[in-house]
C-alpha cells in the first residue's frame, strides 16, 4: 500500500532527503567485533524507516551515525548525493532533527527557548524565531499561549516529547532522527503520540529514521522496517506487511514473536476499510416504531445517537421490545472505536464486549458506522494477498562485517557473502524480491557494487570522497563509487589526487 | 559583673563609645572587607569555574581536583599567609591570594559534582541538535549546574570572610586589623573592644554577603530548575 506511494513521492513534493549509508563501519577500540560491520542502506526520501532489533545490536549506534554523534570507523554518509562524512559535525546536526526519549529538553530553558534553539544557532530573528515557535507548538497540539512560557517540569511526559518533536522540527529539517522516542510515556500518550507523528508526517513528508525495541510500534509507524542483528546485521529490510508474511529467517520470526497475523491489522485504519450502515433512533422514541424500522431493514440491532450524534447505546430487537420508552442513558460498555483507530484495535473492542461489530465514531465522536468481524478477515486476507506482490524495497545489506570473519583469505569472504546473500534469497520464493534482491533499478545497483569488491571497500569510501561537496543526485554518487569499485586504475588515481595538496 | 581582667569594659557601653568615636574608620574597614572578599570571591569562582570545565570530562582528573579542594581546606590559613610573605612581602598581594585560593576551593569542588551530575542524555541532545562543546558548555551545563556552583559560592563566601579578617595580619585591608591591633595590645584603652568590633563585625558581613548570595541566587537560576 504505502510503500509504492513513498516512492514516487520521493521523486515529486517531498521535503525530506534520501539518506545512503555507504559500508559504514563502526569499530570501538578494544573490541574484536564491530559495533555496525560494513552497513550500506538506502533510505528513501519522505519516508517512516524503523530500525529495530534486540539490545546491543548496533541499531542506536547507526541512527546516531546518520549525524554523526558517533563518527564512523569507515564508510561514507550521503545526505541527498552530498557526502556529509567530512563536514563540520555541529553544522550538520543542525539540519538534522534528533528527538530522543522523553524529548531530552533542557529543564533551564522555557518551551519557547527550548524549540528556538536551533533556529537561534542558525542566527534567525527573535520575531521569526517566535513565530515559528507558536506554529510548532500548533503543530504538535499545544496551545501556545499556555506553554509557550512553561518549564518542562510543568508539562507531562507527553507533553515534554511532544515539545521534544516540534524542536527537532523547529529549523525545518529535512531528516529527523529518533531514538526510542515514545519509550518514556504511558501506553495510552503512546498511541496517542504515535497518531500524532503520523499525522505530522503526512503533513510534512520528512525523512524519519526511527529506533525502537518495540515491534509493534515499528509496524504502525514504519513505511519500512530494518530489522537488525547484533553488529548491524540487517536481518530483513522491507515494509510492514511483507515482513509480517514473508519473515526471512528464524530469527526475523522470533522477532516478529506470534500474532503475526493480528499484528498486520495493526496495518489498516478503520476508516480504510467498508463500514456498514445501521439504523439509528433518537432518545424518546417508541420502540415500536424503531422495531418495525429495524424489521424493514432486515437489522437486529439499533445505534442510540444523543443530540450531538455519538452513540450512547446498542439495542437489540428482543431488548427494544421489553422497553417503554428509549432512554438516554449511555451505556460506558460500547465496543466503541475511532476511524483513526486500527482494525486490531477494533477487533480488540468486539473480542471485548462479546459483539461481532463495532460501532465506529468519527469526527467529534459522531458515530459514523459498524464495523464488523467479516470485514476485519477480509482485511488480513486482502493484507496477505497484498504482501505477496513484487519487492520493491530499498537496499540494506552488510559487506564489511563477512571479511572480520576471517580477515585472510579473500575467496572464502566472497562466498561468505554468497551465502549470506543467498540464504535472504533464498529464504521464500515469495520473498524473493523482498531484502536484497529487489526488481527495481534503484535497489538492484547498488547491490551490485556491494557484492563485487569486498577487498576494495577502503577504495570505494575514498572513491566516495572526492565526490564530497559536489552536488548530485545520489543516484550519480553510486554510480561514481560503483566505477570506482570496478577500474582499479583510476580509483588509485582519484586517491593520488586527493593525496596533493 | 566583675570587671573584666581586659579592662574595664564588657558591659557593652565602652563598646559602643568605641564604635561612636571610630564608625568612619570602621564602616572602612567594612566595606574594604566585603570588596576584598566579593572580588575574591568572583575571581575565585571564574577560576573554578575554568578549572571544573577543564577536569569533569575525566574521572581521573576530577577525583585529582576534588582531592586538592579536600586537601588545601587542611592548610591553616594563617600558615598559607605566614609562607606568602617572604616572596609576596606584606600588604594587599598577599591577602588577595590567600583569600581566592582557599574561596576557589569549595567551587571547584561543587563546580566538578555539578557539571557530573547533568544526565548524559542532556547534553546528548544538545550535541543532536548541532551545539558544539563550547556551546553546550556555556548555554546548557553550567546552567544547569549553576544552583550547586553557587551553593559552593556561599560556603566559600562564609570560610572566606573569616580568612579575610586573618589576612590582615600581612597589614591587608579589613576588619582583621581591629583584631589584630587589639589582640596585641590586650589590656590597653580600647584593645577589647577593638577585637570585638572586629569580631562582630566579620559576623554582620558573612549574614549581609550570604543574603546578597541568596538574592542573587534567586536572580540568576531559572525557574525551570528552582527546587
Amino acid at each position: 500500500m504505502s510503500e509504492t506511494q513513498t516512492i514516487q513521492n520521493s521523486a515529486e513534493n517531498v521535503s525530506g532527503a534520501s539518506i545512503l549509508l555507504d559500508q559504514v563501519t563502526k569499530q570501538y577500540p578494544g573490541q574484536t567485533k564491530p559495533a555496525v560491520g560494513g552497513l550500506t542502506m538506502e533510505i528513501p526520501a519522505g519516508s517512516i524507516v524503523m530500525f529495530v532489533g534486540p539490545s546491543g545490536c548496533g541499531k542506536t549506534t547507526t541512527l546516531k551515525m546518520i549525524n554523526r554523534l558517533i563518527e564512523p570507523t569507515d564508510g561514507a554518509i550521503v545526505i541527498n548525493g552530498d557526502n556529509v562524512t567530512d563536514m563540520n559535525g555541529d553544522k550538520l546536526r543542525r539540519q538534522i532533527g534528533y528527538v530522543i526519549q522523553a524529548g531530552g529538553l533542557f529543564p533551564h530553558m522555557s518551551v519557547a527557548a527550548n524549540i528556538g534553539l536551533v533556529p537561534k544557532m542558525l542566527g534567525w530573528d527573535k520575531d521569526r524565531i517566535a513565530a515559528r515557535v507558536d506554529e510548532l507548538l500548533e503543530l504538535v497540539s499545544l496551545d501556545p499561549t499556555v506553554y509557550r512560557n512553561r518549564y518542562p517540569k510543568e508539562l507531562s511526559g507527553g507533553q515534554q516529547q511532544r515539545i521534544g518533536v516540534a524542536r527537532a522540527l523547529a529549523a525545518d529539517p529535512p531528516i529527523l532522527l529518533m531514538d526510542e522516542p515514545f519509550g518514556a510515556v504511558d501506553p495510552i500518550t503512546r498511541q496517542r503520540l504515535q497518531n500524532e507523528l503520523l499525522n505530522i508526517q503526512a503533513e510534512l513528508q520528512k525523512t524519519i529514521v526511527c529506533v525502537t525495541h518495540d515491534f509493534d510500534e515499528a509496524v504502525k509507524l514504519g513505511d519500512w522496517i530494518a530489522i537488525f542483528n547484533e553488529g548491524a546485521q540487517i536481518e530483513q529490510y522491507d515494509s510492514p506487511e511483507r515482513i509480517l508474511a514473508n519473515p526471512s529467517n528464524e530469527f526475523v520470526e522470533n522477532f516478529i514473536g506470534s500474532g503475526a497475523g493480528l499484528k498486520q491489522l495493526t496495518l489498516n485504519r478503520v476508516h480504510e476499510v467498508e463500514q456498514q450502515k445501521a439504523v439509528t433512533a433518537a432518545p424518546g422514541e417508541s420502540p415500536e416504531a424503531v422495531i418495525a424500522r429495524l424489521q424493514e431493514a432486515g437489522q437486529q440491532n439499533v445505534v442510540i445517537l444523543d443530540s450531538r450524534g455519538r452513540a450512547i447505546q446498542w439495542l437489540s430487537q428482543r431488548q427494544l421490545s421489553r422497553m417503554q420508552v428509549i432512554s438516554d442513558a449511555a451505556d460506558p460498555n460500547l465496543p466503541l472505536v475511532n476511524e483513526q483507530s486500527t482494525l486490531n484495535e477494533a477487533l480488540d473492542a468486539m473480542l471485548v464486549a462479546s459483539t461481532s461489530a463495532a460501532l465506529v465514531a468519527g469526527r467529534r465522536d459522531a458515530f459514523t458506522g459498524l464495523i464488523t468481524v467479516n470485514t476485519v478477515m477480509d482485511a488480513i486476507s486482502a493484507g496477505q494477498a497484498a504482501a505477496q506482490g513484487d519487492g520493491d524495497a530499498p537496499v540494506g545489506l552488510n559487506t564489511g562485517s563477512i571479511p572480520q570473519i576471517s580477515d585472510d583469505d579473500a575467496p572464502v569472504n566472497a562466498a561468505a557473502t554468497d551465502r549470506h546473500a543467498a540464504t535472504n534469497t533464498e529464504g521464500d520464493a515469495a520473498a524473493a524480491g523482498s531484502t536484497v534482491a529487489a526488481t527495481s533499478e534503484n535497489a538492484s545497483r547498488p547491490r551490485d557494487d556491494a557484492r563485487e569488491p569486498h577487498a576494495e571497500n577502503h577504495d570505494t569510501v575514498n572513491g566516495h570522497t572526492t565526490t564530497n561537496g559536489h552536488r548530485a543526485p545520489w543516484d550519480e554518487t553510486r554510480r561514481d563509487s560503483s566505477a570506482t569499485d570496478r577500474g582499479d586504475v583510476g580509483e588509485e588515481n582519484l586517491t593520488e589526487t586527493r593525496d596533493r595538496p | 559583673m566583675q570587671p573584666s581582667a581586659y579592662g574595664e569594659g564588657g558591659d557593652g557601653t565602652r563598646v559602643w563609645d568605641f564604635v561612636r568615636d571610630s564608625y568612619q574608620q570602621i564602616l572602612f574597614a567594612s566595606w574594604q572587607h566585603l570588596s576584598l572578599v566579593v572580588q575574591c570571591l568572583v575571581l575565585a569562582t571564574v577560576l573554578a569555574v575554568v578549572l571544573s570545565a577543564l577536569v569533569y570530562r575525566s574521572k581521573t582528573a576530577s577525583a585529582l581536583a576534588n582531592g586538592v579542594s579536600a586537601m588545601g581546606l587542611t592548610i591553616p590559613s594563617f600558615a598559607l599567609i605566614g609562607l606568602l610573605i617572604a616572596p609576596f612581602g606584606f600588604g594587599v598581594l598577599p591577602a588577595v591570594i590567600v583569600v581566592t585560593f582557599f574561596a576557589t576551593l569549595p567551587i571547584l569542588r561543587n563546580a566538578v559534582v555539578g557539571l557530573n551530575s547533568i544526565p548524559a542524555s542532556v547534553v546528548e541532545s544538545a550535541r543532536g541538535i548541532g551545539m558544539s562543546r563550547f556551546r553546550t558548555l556555556a548555554t546548557v551545563e553550567l546552567p544547569m549546574a549553576w544552583p550547586i556552583i553557587l551553593a559552593g559560592i556561599r560556603v566559600s563566601a562564609q570560610m572566606v570572610i573569616g580568612i579575610a579578617a586573618v589576612a590582615a595580619y600581612t597589614l591587608g585591608p579589613g576588619l582583621g586589623g581591629f583584631i589584630f591591633s587589639g589582640l596585641s595590645r590586650l589590656g590597653g584603652a580600647n584593645a577589647f573592644e577593638s577585637v570585638v568590633v572586629g569580631v562582630v563585625g566579620v559576623i554582620l558581613l558573612a549574614i549581609i554577603l550570604d543574603l546578597l548570595l541568596v538574592v542573587l541566587s534567586r536572580l540568576t537560576t531559572s525557574r525551570g530548575i528552582r527546587v
